[in-house]
């Protein structure tokens, strides 16, 4: 990587280029981009925070798109013989909006936050791998787009979003719409591996003095242990989906229950990936609330060790529950038996961090901003998700609610009660760090409590209607056959059909809110420490300059830039602040580092992640194609493995002193 | 992915600041393998399931070549020793013996994967296609897969040779190579699971 003081640039070209000629030059195939302010840096930056925010929004991009779909779905169960959508239709539009959820929304949504904060919270200056970090960005733009653009090709994927063999040969779904599916996830899946690989070198690795494991952020914390899962959840899906793949394109048998097949075979590898995947969304989202929460408390974080090894411990046992998305397929006493207590017992870590935030929260003083709002909404509505889902460990109870809408409940509780409003409460708390301005609180109290409200009138009715045995992925509903009285189906799909539309309004409003604080000349530019923050992501200025810190900071406590601003009251046993913000960041840059070497910008990730769906159109529609594409890979593999990572003319140094005034540079809002 | 995994991001290695000691380049090569480990797991995983399942063509016990196939994991095994020659002789600085080891261990790779072209030949026309059987089905893709692996450390041996005589590796060179022998040995340890598993276990 990158932040190499580099002695002279006199010894790096003594270094083995003929002299004269710059080492970059040499070296490259192209000319390297050079920095611009143009949107063209956007296409070929490395920089972590820029592909943090360029995650952020195609990510809410895809946010959007899958709720429309939602919306559509509800829109066809609001009255009975619904006519929006005709039964395929239907099944691609729940399929398309589970899929774009969890794999281009709520998984790239954490890595946004992932991406940007961790190397903040590490005191790092750029991610291990910061071309590997924009060829991810890539994979998983061309891999979502490649996915969606199944709908103008012949219909999105139909098999819903587990896509249980054999329903997904294509005797059953004979339109593209499951192979752009399988080829799609594939080009995401590269994203997230890059990525996870990336974060834990970065996090194992690249730790600022004194940042020792048990002193990190709790979010860093969580990201780490999501990227061990994603690292060895993916290579598991990737698996299931090469075989489906091969299958549907190449004649292969593996889920031909004709030759002999065992269709548990894709359910197996599909949830030993689908498990631990759950996590992978939750985990983030407990990390960015195990941020907040202390901040509004003004208390550390109530047993930081118990919180950060209970994530672990998530990981850990993560692995060994899978089996319970499969109890009602026959799987034997045994195994459902070992899988039902492996399950009751990752309750136990997941119930410990609940305690820890309540504790926290216990004898605090509260301030009820919006981050706080979201994040104390996080542990009401997942606790309501958690214990229905801790009941699904009891076989018998599960068994008769498999397939049912009590189970479409469960999910959306913890996935949209719990991993959702954890990236709210996010956007929130680190809006003002990313973009210098605080969002607007009015708006965002209409935004929360519309969401809350909408998504308690959406989710809550299902657990009715599914204990009422609605079956999940049901097209209509017939007034005949809805019942009487409370447990009238109708009503309570209309219910929930009006909640889910208030729950849109409440998305809405994050945008307006988002709109309002950019354009708006009246709000102001937010302080440096607006939450009066605990980590080291807010020890530099907002936004923070490329290289993130002018002077890497020593880290001698859990909550370092608590620890500078406060001292301990030895009478009272109290804390007082002794410092501002401002002059703990002033003291720390007093001498700011010189030789910053930050990684160039390059054209190769965007290039070489462009060859992927040419691969993917190849499978699907000719093979002549699929050779181009190998060949474009071949070739933007070697032209990236000639770039050297950095080039010399790079550096950045700090004005010399008095000249300028200041010794950071000016940036726009948005980098 | 193995090469933009190892693809010259290099840093840390000059004796900056590494928190674990060990090279980020290192690191997230281990971290690659690791993750491989479960792409193979799942794929022979697969294979396990379905050796038996043979509803036309042939079965594996009356297919299998044991002694051909012994010969050329012989073969893959004797390149993991030119591969660490390799990776000795460029912590020595010795350029030659590098080059020349580099080039053995790619050509002792090569020989292997012309065998597997033979045996996929010979099984084929001994009527075991791809889609024949579930068998067939998972026999090509878990072997085809650890021959794709092999493939793609073969190229990565040539380009490290080509790069190295225009002076085009960036970086620490006995630690690329060092990398891209990690790479090689894990996927002759796979191999060695590979041709336990399918070939001498009978099924």
């Amino acid at each position: 990587m990158t932040i190499i003081e580099r002695p002279s640039t006199e010894v790096a070209i003594a270094g083995g280029t003929p002299a004269g000629v710059k080492p970059s030059e040499a070296l490259g195939v192209f000319k390297r981009p050079a920095a611009s302010t143009s949107w063209r840096d956007w296409l070929v930056t490395v920089d972590h925070k820029k592909l943090g925010i360029m995650y952020g929004v195609t990510a809410f991009f895809f946010f959007i798109v899958g709720g429309v779909e939602a919306l559509l779905i509800r829109l066809q169960l609001i009255a009975p013989n619904g006519k929006v959508l005709n039964a395929d239709q239907y099944n691609q539009m729940f399929t398309m909006h589970a899929t774009t959820m969890v794999f281009l929304f709520v998984m790239p949504m954490a890595a946004a936050f992932a991406n940007y904060f961790v190397p903040l919270q590490i005191g790092a200056r750029d991610v291990a791998f910061p071309r590997i970090n924009a060829f991810g960005f890539w994979c998983f733009l061309f891999g979502g787009l490649f996915l969606n653009s199944s709908w103008f090709l012949g219909g999105g994927a139909d098999g819903g979003w587990f896509m249980y063999a054999p329903n997904s040969s294509t005797l059953f779904s004979p339109s593209h719409g499951i192979d752009f599916w399988t080829v799609g996830l594939q080009i995401t899946g590269i994203a997230s591996l890059t990525g996870a690989i990336n974060l834990i070198v970065t996090i194992l690795n690249m730790r600022t003095k004194g940042m020792k494991m048990m002193r990190m952020p709790i979010f860093t914390w969580m990201v780490l242990v999501t990227q061990f899962l994603l690292l060895f959840a993916i290579p598991v899906i990737t698996v299931a989906l090469f075989l489906l793949t091969f299958q549907r394109s190449f004649d292969a048998t593996f889920f031909d229950v004709a030759s002999g097949a065992d269709p548990l075979l894709w359910q197996h590898l599909f949830w030993i990936f689908g498990h631990p995947e759950v996590y992978i969304m939750i985990l983030p989202s407990f990390g960015i609330v195990s941020e907040v929460i202390p901040v509004f408390s003004k208390k550390p974080l109530f047993g930081y060790p118990i919180v950060a090894m209970s994530g672990a411990a998530i990981g850990f046992v993560g692995w060994g529950v899978w089996a319970h998305h499969m109890f009602a397929s026959g799987l034997g006493p045994v195994s459902v038996t070992v899988f039902s207590m492996a399950t009751m017992a990752i309750a136990v870590p997941t119930g410990v961090k609940i305690v820890n935030w309540v504790m926290t929260m216990w004898g605090g003083k509260l301030t009820f901003t919006i981050p706080m709002m979201f994040a104390i909404a996080l542990i009401v509505q997942f606790t309501i998700g958690g214990l229905s889902g801790v009941t699904h460990a009891v076989a018998p109870s599960d068994t008769q609610q498999t397939d049912t809408y009590y189970i479409v409940a469960h999910f959306h509780y913890v996935l949209f009660g719990g991993a959702v409003f954890g990236l709210f409460s996010g956007f929130y708390y680190w809006w003002p760090k990313m973009f210098r301005r605080q969002l607007n609180n009015t708006i965002g109290k209409w935004n929360f409590w519309l969401m809350v409200i909408g998504m308690n009138l959406t989710f809550g009715p299902m657990h009715i209607l599914g204990l009422q045995g609605q079956p999940r992925r049901m097209q209509v509903w017939t007034e005949a056959r809805a019942g009487e009285g409370f447990f009238n189906l109708g009503f309570w799909n209309r219910i929930a059909s009006i909640g889910s539309f208030t729950l849109g309004t409440g998305v809405l409003l994050f945008l307006v809110n988002v709109v309002y604080t950019h354009k708006s000349k009246k709000v102001a530019i937010a302080p440096l420490d607006p939450w009066d923050a605990r980590s080291l992501e807010w020890m530099t200025q907002s936004p923070p300059q490329e290289h993130n810190f002018d002077v890497l900071p020593t880290v001698s406590h859990l909550d370092e830039f608590f620890h500078r601003k406060y001292e301990t009251d030895s009478s009272t046993h109290g804390v007082t602040q002794a410092h501002s913000a401002e002059e703990v960041l002033a003291e720390l840059n007093a001498h700011p580092d010189e030789h910053i070497h930050m990684p160039s910008r390059s054209y190769w990730p965007i290039l070489l992640a462009f060859s992927l769906p040419v691969i993917g159109y190849g499978v699907i529609y000719n093979r002549t194609l699929m050779a181009v594409g190998a060949g474009l890979i071949l070739l933007t593999m070697f032209g990236w493995a000639m770039e050297p990572s950095t080039s010399p003319d790079d550096d950045f140094d700090p004005p010399a002193p008095g000249e300028g005034g200041g010794h950071t540079k000016e940036l726009s809002p948005l980098g | 992915m193995a090469e933009t995994a190892i693809s010259h991001d290099h840093d840390a290695g000059h004796g900056a600041h590494s928190s674990t000691g060990l090279s980020n380049n290192k690191l997230g090569m281990w971290m690659f393998l690791g993750s491989e480990c479960l792409l193979f797991g799942g794929l022979i995983s697969t294979y396990m399931l379905y050796k038996g399942r043979v509803n036309s063509g042939p079965q594996p016990n009356n297919i299998f070549d044991i002694p051909f196939t012994s010969v050329s994991s012989f073969v893959l095994l004797m390149s993991s020793l030119t591969m660490v020659l390799a990776v000795s002789a460029a912590q020595r600085k010795d350029e030659r013996n590098m080059n020349l080891w580099l080039i053995v261990t790619a050509l002792l790779g090569a020989t292997f994967v012309g065998g597997q072209v033979y045996e996929f030949t010979s099984f084929y026309r001994e009527g075991l296609g791809f889609t024949t059987s579930l068998f067939g089905s998972s026999f090509y893709t878990l072997t085809g897969f650890h021959g794709v692996h092999v493939s793609v450390g073969i190229i990565m041996l040539m380009a490290l040779v080509g790069m190295n005589r225009n002076k085009r590796i960036p970086g620490d060179r006995a630690e690329v190579v060092e990398l891209i022998g990690l790479y090689w040995h894990f996927v002759d340890i796979v191999w060695i699971i590979i041709f336990t598993l399918v070939y001498l276990i009978p099924s």
